[in-house]
């Protein structure tokens, strides 16, 4: 009976559990014991996440009201096939990147802060959950603020490693907070537009009255300060530093996670609350969503080039890559928008499993810059492995989840005769191919270090963050074979976002 | 509002930077409050809470389906004044006391962001031993040459 | 459970797998290594002979994969070419191998298991792209191929491998992902699958410029194929090992380039689409500019490997001239010309390489007279030479016959230019190899031992083998051409 109740709250409960867990772990002293906590928050995150995934696979969209107050009253959680991706690959990552994180955390961190960590992390996973659960517009900012703050501390724990974690971490709070701002103001807007702040209920509202001049401003409002927390090019500044900065484990969750999830309200506010089609979205789309996802993926293509610190170049190939999920979603269509989120899905894959193989590489031999990976592939020949398979799938090469994605961004972008943005997806692919490359070259051309009596360094990896690298690069891989999972939860999103506003 | 994001982009002093947010921050908030005011509405507050409570209590025992009815109506009322909240039991209009709880919140992120900023600034003081963001450029670029 | 050629068809992928594993650990040990590898190269071709056979009795074996969904799969079928193709490259890697073991002995190279590790997951994917029944299938086994050979090509591990190696890989992964991988799923899209299929799969899909624009984007997606101006990384790529080389150059990466460049025409695009097609003709005018340009530049090298790279630059151009004149003689050259040339030019490097393994000498100038120590090997070199040219009674002058009997078109007058030319280029840059080895007075400086020492006995027997081979192609044409007739059924 009492399983029967969790499981009918575990919307709520996928929230609250991390969040109090959170709380709990910051008192526990010791660093062990509030790792050992995190990690079983997290699997009950995780395996709630699952129940959350199975009830919306069986076909129905869950919606649980706070407090049982009635919507669109009282704030509504709202589970369809679009935001259960989000959990799933949310709460999930939180747990690899816990499972991953202990070694690195022990040379990272002071041993005395790794209560706090741990809490912090939690705390920030609760955020990002929230963000996708909720169905309450002003809910989304406190949620998205929760993550937010503790994202900022998260970044600047850095500073043991390198001064600079702080002012990274300091500009992202600077921007973040005007982001947040800015999309507080947009809401404000729409709530004097409308007297509701239910998603579902403004979009009624909406599709009542019309559009006026206030909400066209809260539309922009709302965008820019999305796109400021999504790293939208030329948005994205904050983004390269913080990533690069941060302890391993935390770039290796944020670098999967965190812009994804503000990249799904920006979707959610898009097509659910201003339904497509009304005529300054469609121009936006046009006419700035389409170029700046275009120019993100070559610019930053190219800066990614000429990086030499490695978690630099994979920052700056994740902007790219939000490029990519960008022009999915500007297209407008069911396709294109089901392959960026699809593209969404596997990004969070690849880039976390190269976030993690990078991380793994600096604590054996202290790794920070491109030069430094020489002779990898013969020291650590698990990780150069991981992080080469993780880089093609980067590339999108077939056999790895990369190739799904691209190649039904492609076919939207045919389907909608956009022959430029497949130039575009060529053009940055052939850059990818140039970064990673670079890598693996690295990695297996070059001699590796030497010890004293000439022997080659040999590094044992620890097992822990292996395992967690191993699973998402298997994950890679299994969604080439099989991308049943992320590719029917897209199209369901797609079909209900686009269906439901377009009839 | 502008002066706040203003004061963000132009000054180079971490503080001014914390300031300027603040700034920013609570000309939204202002904003907010001011969408609640109905005009000749009474401030949202409950003069007589016994009977007020008297009346929820006594609706909700006639049947659930009752208060969905009366919840019914405020979108009816809202459409007409949409800041407005009318209170179906009382026949009185308040001020609508949404942006406030909103506002509440806000404040309760905008203080915890300034902690965290604070913090953050006092923390780079003892890394660079300045808050001067052209004076930490210099000494990071400084670095970087003497590392290579 | 008995021999079937479905089963044939799994044990094609299979046995060089299995064969990779046993090459890794086996690895303490060489001799048993290196049974492994032959053990392997052995079981390998008496398959692929198996299914050769059945292909032509007429079955047609499929094995799908798996099915991604969305249209997307991964499937396997052997047709004629493929068999053709899987057949030449077994059997010459059986010989390579042999030759490789001798090769990497005799120059005690380092990492010699790592070395047949990669070598063996090249053939499966060599077998995978001679199988593949659709497109993308192929394109996969196509990455594989060149992912597996890169650490073959920069197997000596110095600064000058290491550049030939990522020229190499970024000429081949840049074109294929850049330009092959487009026009993979531009063909999915408009043909809603990538299915190799009889009498082309795109005709009548597709407008005209889009049918040209898709031909570019293969032609020179297919880098693989060495068509100026993607050339380049082939006389890179020689910085490898000799064995490499001859795999390079002569049965796999290459050849899989040429081989999927016939597969496209053939079964992509239609022989009749491409024909009347305006860009093939400016394709076929860029394959004859290839041919001389290849032959010009082989004749200023004096490092034995550097010229007859340059020389399979413009050997290869053979193949995608034929194919985009597109006529069934054509063609029928084209793919003849895969596996002359293949038999003819893996003489000539096992040649350069026993020379080399003897006393590491690869410049042309200094071989004078070194066929007093080593005449098989100098006979077997002008053997091969002379199939080059394209003299019988050697098999290299079937392709040429049958690429002048296809150029019907008032307009192929210049490309017969080109082709008469390049033999006589071909004379010029080959044949003095040989003829000096013979004539010539050994070059006696600085030490007479050391120019004169003796190659390896395993490094002989294989090129010897593959020259005799070339005698006994010329007598097996027809043969092969009737074996071939099926895969232009559905053509006009």
């Amino acid at each position: 009976m009492s399983f029967e109740i969790l499981l009918s709250n575990a919307a709520a409960l996928v929230v609250v559990v991390p969040l109090l867990g959170g709380a709990i772990a910051m008192l526990l002293g010791s660093s062990r014991l509030a790792w050992s906590w995190s990690l079983i928050c997290a699997l009950a995150t995780f395996s709630l996440s699952l129940v959350l995934l199975s009830g919306v696979l069986s076909g129905e969209n869950i919606s649980y009201e706070m407090g049982a107050w009635v919507s669109p009253l009282g704030i509504l959680f709202e589970i369809d096939a679009l935001n259960v991706l989000l959990i799933t690959l949310v709460s999930a990552m939180g747990l690899l990147a816990l499972l991953y994180g202990l070694p690195t955390i022990d040379q990272e961190i002071d041993r005395h802060k790794h209560a706090m960590f741990f809490g912090t992390f939690l705390i920030c996973v609760a955020g990002l959950i929230g963000v996708s659960i909720t169905g309450d517009a002003f809910n989304v900012f406190v949620f998205l603020e929760v993550s937010s703050i503790s994202t900022y501390v998260l970044v600047a724990m850095g500073s043991k490693q390198n001064r600079q974690a702080l002012t990274a971490s300091f500009n992202y709070l600077i921007l973040g907070t005007i982001g947040a701002t800015f999309f507080v103001i947009g809401v404000g807007l729409l709530y004097m537009a409308t007297g509701t702040l239910n998603m579902v209920d403004i979009s009624r509202v909406l599709a009542e009255t019309g559009s006026d001049r206030v909400v066209r401003a809260a539309f922009a409002f709302i965008v820019i300060g999305l796109g400021l927390k999504i790293a939208m090019f030329p948005l994205h500044t904050w983004l390269p530093n913080a990533y690069s900065f941060s302890p391993s484990m935390i770039g290796v969750f944020l670098a999967s996670t965190a812009t994804k999830v503000a990249l799904y309200m920006l979707i959610r506010f898009l097509y659910t609350v201003f339904s497509a089609g009304q005529s300054f979205e469609t121009a936006m789309f046009d006419y700035v969503l389409a170029p700046m996802a275009v120019t993100a993926m070559i610019v930053c293509s190219v800066q990614a080039s000429f990086q030499s610190d490695v978690r630099r170049l994979l920052a700056y190939s994740s902007v790219a890559q939000i490029g990519y999920m960008l022009l999915g979603l500007s297209m407008g269509t069911v396709a294109g928008l089901a392959a960026g989120l699809i593209h969404l899905f596997n990004h969070a894959l690849m880039k976390g499993a190269l976030f993690m193989a990078v991380g793994i590489a600096g604590l054996g031999l202290g790794v920070v810059r491109i030069s430094e990976m020489r002779g990898l592939g013969k020291t650590m020949p698990l990780t150069a492995a991981g992080l080469t398979i993780a880089g093609l799938s980067l590339m999108g090469v077939p056999l790895t989840a990369g190739f799904i994605s691209k190649y039904y961004l492609v076919i939207a972008a045919l389907e909608n005769g956009w022959w430029w943005a497949v130039v575009a997806i060529v053009v940055s692919s052939v850059l990818a191919i140039f970064y990673v490359g670079r890598m693996i070259e690295v990695m297996y051309l070059q001699e590796p270090p030497k010890t004293a009596d000439d022997a080659v360094v040999t590094v044992r990896s620890p097992i822990l963050p292996l395992v967690a690298l191993y699973v998402l690069v298997i994950a890679n891989v299994w969604f080439f074979f099989d991308p049943s999972l992320p590719m029917g939860l897209a199209n369901t999103a797609a079909n209900e976002l686009i269906g439901g506003a377009g009839s | 509002m502008m002066t706040g994001l203003y004061v963000v982009i132009s000054t180079g002093n971490l503080v001014k930077k914390l300031v300027g947010i603040g700034l920013f921050q609570t000309s939204v908030f202002q904003l907010y409050i001011s969408l609640s005011k109905v005009r000749g509405a009474q401030p949202p507050i409950i003069e007589k809470p016994a009977k007020y409570g008297d009346a929820v209590k006594s609706a909700g025992e006639k049947s659930a389906e009752t208060v969905t009815d009366l919840l019914a109506k405020i979108p009816e009322v809202t459409a007409l004044d949409p800041a407005s909240v009318y209170d179906p039991l009382m026949g009185v209009a308040y001020s609508n006391p949404l942006p406030h709880v909103l506002i509440l919140t806000a404040i309760v992120v905008g203080v915890a962001t300034l902690a965290v900023g604070l913090a953050l600034v006092v923390r780079i003081r003892e890394a660079y031993g300045t808050i001067e963001e052209d004076a930490i450029d210099d000494a990071e670029y400084k670095a970087e040459v003497n590392a290579s | 459970m008995s021999w079937t050629p479905e089963i044939g068809l799994v044990l094609l992928l299979l046995i060089p797998a299995f064969g990779c594993v046993g090459i890794l650990m086996s690895g303490k040990s060489p001799n048993i290594r290196d049974g492994v590898n032959l053990i392997m190269g052995a079981t390998l071709l008496a398959n692929v002979i198996a299914l050769v056979i059945a292909v032509g009795q007429g079955a047609r074996p499929t094995w799908l994969l798996v099915d991604i969904g969305g249209g997307l799969e991964l499937s396997f079928t052997l047709e004629p070419l493929g068999a053709l193709f899987a057949a030449l490259a077994s059997g010459l890697f059986l010989l390579n191998t042999i030759y490789g073991i001798g090769y990497m002995r005799g120059t005690n190279a380092k990492d010699q298991t790592r070395f047949f590790a990669f070598f063996a997951v090249a053939i499966a994917a060599t077998m995978g792209v001679a199988a593949s029944g659709n497109m993308l299938t192929l394109f996969i086994f196509y990455e594989i191929l060149t992912l597996s050979t890169f650490p073959l090509v920069t197997h000596n591990g110095d600064e000058k491998a290491r550049r030939g190696g990522r020229i190499y890989l970024g000429i081949l992964m840049t074109t294929s992902i850049g330009l092959l991988l487009p026009a993979v799923i531009i063909t999915q899209v408009f043909a809603g699958s990538t299915e190799f299929v009889a009498g082309g799969l795109l005709g009548g899909h597709l407008s005209d410029v889009l049918i040209g624009v898709l031909l570019v984007l293969y032609t020179f997606g297919i880098a693989k194929a060495a068509l100026i101006p993607v050339h380049m990384w082939l006389p890179n790529a020689m910085v490898a090992p000799t064995p490499v080389s001859a795999f390079l150059h002569a049965v796999a990466v290459v050849k899989a380039g040429v081989f999927t460049m016939v597969k496209m025409v053939v079964y992509l695009f239609g022989i009749d689409v491409v024909r009347e097609s305006a860009v093939s003709h400016w394709l076929a005018i860029l394959a004859a500019i290839t041919i001389v340009i290849g032959s010009v530049i082989a004749m200023t090298k004096d490092n034995l490997k550097a010229r007859l790279a340059w020389s399979t630059i413009g050997q290869l151009s053979y193949v995608t001239l034929g194919v985009m004149i597109a006529t069934p003689l054509a063609i029928l050259g084209a793919a003849l010309q895969i596996v002359m040339h293949a038999f003819g030019k893996i003489t000539l490097f096992m040649c350069a390489g026993a020379i080399y393994s003897a006393n590491k000498t690869v410049n042309i100038s200094k071989m004078g007279g070194m066929a007093k120590t080593m005449p098989w090997v100098f006979v077997a070199f002008f053997v091969g030479s002379l199939s080059i040219i394209g003299l019988p009674p050697f098999a290299g002058i079937w392709p040429k016959l049958l690429l002048f009997m296809g150029m019907t078109e008032p307009g192929d007058r210049w490309l017969v230019i080109a082709l008469i030319l390049s033999s006589l280029l071909n004379i010029v840059y080959l044949l003095p190899v040989s003829v000096n080895a013979f004539l010539k007075k050994p070059d006696v400086e600085p030490d007479v031992d050391a120019v004169l020492a003796k190659p390896p006995i395993l490094t002989v027997v294989p090129p010897v083998l593959t020259a005799i081979s070339v005698l006994v192609l010329f007598f097996m044409a027809e043969p092969i051409m009737e074996y071939l007739r099926p895969i232009f059924e559905g053509s006009s």
